[in-house]
């Protein structure tokens, strides 16, 4: 089984987040970047999945050669080779459609994104390059098996759980709980440097949308702290004051 | 410029979030002088032409094949299929998990540009402000393209009522049910409770609570305020609650009006999920839990004096 791994490269969770040049620029200084939570367990299942089959796992990253050591990274964790198209990622339509192009070159019987991005939080990968490819896409999956020609997955739905049968090829997000992150070794550090990552240049495509300014959520005015003694007042300010219960 | 809302409903009962998509839809139709379609797949017990009251200009009932329950495939070609017809040219979709992953079908389908974690109204020249970082700041993104797919965070705009009688028509899908791919095999809810995504009121508990077995008062809170339950994540880690309610840069991002959080420190990561409610409530026995910094409201206190003391006072009030 031939797998594909979408990966993209964000800040840490714990960073600070600030902007620069009058908030239309996000802040990279100090930041430390890495795999993207979510991804990590794309690629863990990624190895998982094709351990059972025998099969292989291609790492594809849209993005410049800042995250390098990001796909390296991957390669140590397992990762049979990669690819960097060489471009700044735009938006998720642009993302999905250089993708999708090397995607069409060489076919996947399984490709595997994170459920999101958390640094844009967009969710948006996963069905736009199964629509761009014609095959079916199964967004937030907690849980996924390989049969012959078919898979099984189990998806978050609003306020529930799914259990899906598809058919092979498709693409599938991965969502927290689909598996433990796997954490490189020294023997996958040292063959990681000898793996194959592909430089591909982007095409240029649709150029839909343009990120103008970001902006910090107002700080709080102030705690209003109500005495342990008489906390039922929370319930009475809740009511009165901001009307909510 | 027709404007589409996907009506989302949920055992043929209309979701709120339906009723804000379509009150955002009126609003942003207004002031292009536009008209809003809804359109709703498959049979619903509510009455189609009560989404007049919300924002509706007319609505499109649309059965046939694939349309009995949701499938990612068919009710993407189905709204597509809708689009074009009225030749919508602004999609309004709720950033749901159903909604999200139609959503981005949809737009690669008309060729439209779309933003997900939509929380306002777009501005003339279409920017719009969406969540980004998870919580921790937002983004303005202007869509170039002809046709824009938006998909709204539950929470983030108002219901509000029109005095409007929408037409209704119908329509038979154009989806040939031997061409989907993917099938359903078993769908789990977890019933009787509120879905914590479109939760008002959410009553979540930490590590501070010290076991699975002192969740009844958060419960009980719960219940007598008609709250959804939520969690952090070493609490789901740990299996004292399911991991459906862990809240947070790795759980599930939430909006709602009132956030009460008991035995919760306010680690950067649980912030990220919880931040953008409206308003925030600590409970914490530690007075520099950084929690407060980020509360309207704050107790230091122990849970377990506290809460039998807020489950009082709501019972006398409600009383
Ligand atoms: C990559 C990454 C992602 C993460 N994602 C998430 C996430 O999505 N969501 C999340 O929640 N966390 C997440 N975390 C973990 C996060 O950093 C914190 O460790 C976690 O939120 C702490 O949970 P807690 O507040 O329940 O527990 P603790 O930090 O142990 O806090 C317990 C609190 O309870 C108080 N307390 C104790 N006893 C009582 C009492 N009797 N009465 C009242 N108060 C009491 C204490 O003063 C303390 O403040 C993530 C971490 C990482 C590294
Ligand atoms: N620049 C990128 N390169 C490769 N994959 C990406 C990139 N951006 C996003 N993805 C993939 O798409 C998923 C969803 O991203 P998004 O739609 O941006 O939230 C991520 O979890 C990745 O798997």
């Amino acid at each position: 089984m031939r797998i594909l791994v979408c990966l993209n490269v964000v800040p840490d969770t714990t960073s600070k987040i600030t902007f620069k040049d009058n908030n239309t620029k996000f802040n990279n200084e100090g930041v430390q970047f890495i795999i993207n939570p979510y991804d990590e367990l794309a690629l863990t299942k990624a190895l998982e999945l094709a351990e059972q089959t025998q099969g292989t796992v291609t790492v594809i990253h849209v993005g410049l050669i800042d995250s390098e050591p990001n796909i390296r990274k991957a390669l140590a964790i397992g990762a049979h080779d990669a690819i960097r198209i060489n471009t700044e990622p735009k938006d998720a339509l642009f993302v999905a459609t250089q993708i999708a192009i090397i995607a069409k070159e060489t076919p996947f019987d399984l490709i595997l994104t994170g459920r999101e991005s958390i640094d844009f939080n967009g969710g948006l990968v996963c069905g736009l390059l199964g629509e761009l490819l014609n095959i079916p896409s199964i967004n937030v999956a907690t849980k996924i098996e390989c049969h012959q020609n078919t898979i099984t997955a189990t998806r978050d739905i609003d306020g529930g759980k799914e259990q899906l049968e598809c058919s092979l090829p498709c693409i599938i997000s991965a969502q927290k709980d689909l598996c433990e992150p796997r954490i490189p070794n020294m023997r996958g550090i040292m063959a990681a440097r000898t793996k194959t990552l592909t430089i591909r240049e982007a095409v240029a495509e649709n150029d839909y949308s343009e990120y103008i300014a970001y902006e910090l959520p107002s700080p709080k005015q102030g705690v209003k702290m109500i005495d342990a003694s008489d906390a039922g007042q929370l319930i009475d300010l809740l009511r009165s004051e901001k009307k909510l219960i | 410029m027709p404007i589409l809302v996907f009506a989302e409903h949920h055992n043929g009962i209309f979701k709120k979030s339906t009723f804000e998509a379509l009150s955002y839809a009126q609003d942003l139709a207004h002031a292009s002088k536009s008209i809003v379609t809804a359109v709703v797949i498959g049979q619903v017990t509510s009455q189609l032409s009560s989404l007049g009251a919300y924002g509706a200009n007319s609505v499109i009932s649309v059965l046939g094949e694939g349309t009995d329950f949701f499938t990612t495939e068919a009710y993407s070609e189905i709204i597509a299929a809708e689009a074009t017809k009225i030749n919508a040219n602004t999609l309004i979709i709720s950033n749901t998990y159903c909604g999200k992953s139609i959503a981005s079908r949809i737009a690669v389908k008309l060729k439209a540009g779309i933003i997900s974690g939509v929380v306002e109204l777009p501005k003339s020249d279409f920017s719009v402000k969406k969540t980004a970082f998870s919580n921790k700041a937002s983004v303005m993104v202007r869509l170039k393209s002809d046709k824009k797919v938006f998909a709204l965070v539950p929470n983030s705009y108002e219901v509000k009522t029109y005095d409007l009688s929408p037409s209704i028509s119908e329509s038979t899908s154009n989806v040939n049910a031997a061409t989907i791919r993917t099938k359903s095999i078993n769908i789990s809810k977890v019933s009787g409770k509120i879905p914590l995504t479109e939760a008002d009121i959410v009553v979540s508990g930490g590590r501070g609570m010290k076991g699975p077995e002192n969740w009844g008062l958060i419960e009980e809170l719960a219940q007598l305020l008609g709250a959804a339950t939520a969690c952090s994540k070493p609490v789901a880690d740990m299996d004292w609650r399911p991991h459906e309610e862990h809240v947070g840069q790795t759980g599930i991002t939430i909006k709602p009006t009132l956030y009460i959080a008991v035995g919760i420190s306010g680690a950067i990561q649980h912030l990220a999920g919880v931040s953008s409610s409206k308003v925030i409530c600590v409970i914490n026995k530690d007075p520099e839990a950084p929690f407060f910094k980020a509360a309207d409201y704050g107790i230091v206190g122990d849970a377990f004096e506290i809460l039998p003391k807020l489950i009082e006072r709501t019972k006398q009030l409600q009383a």
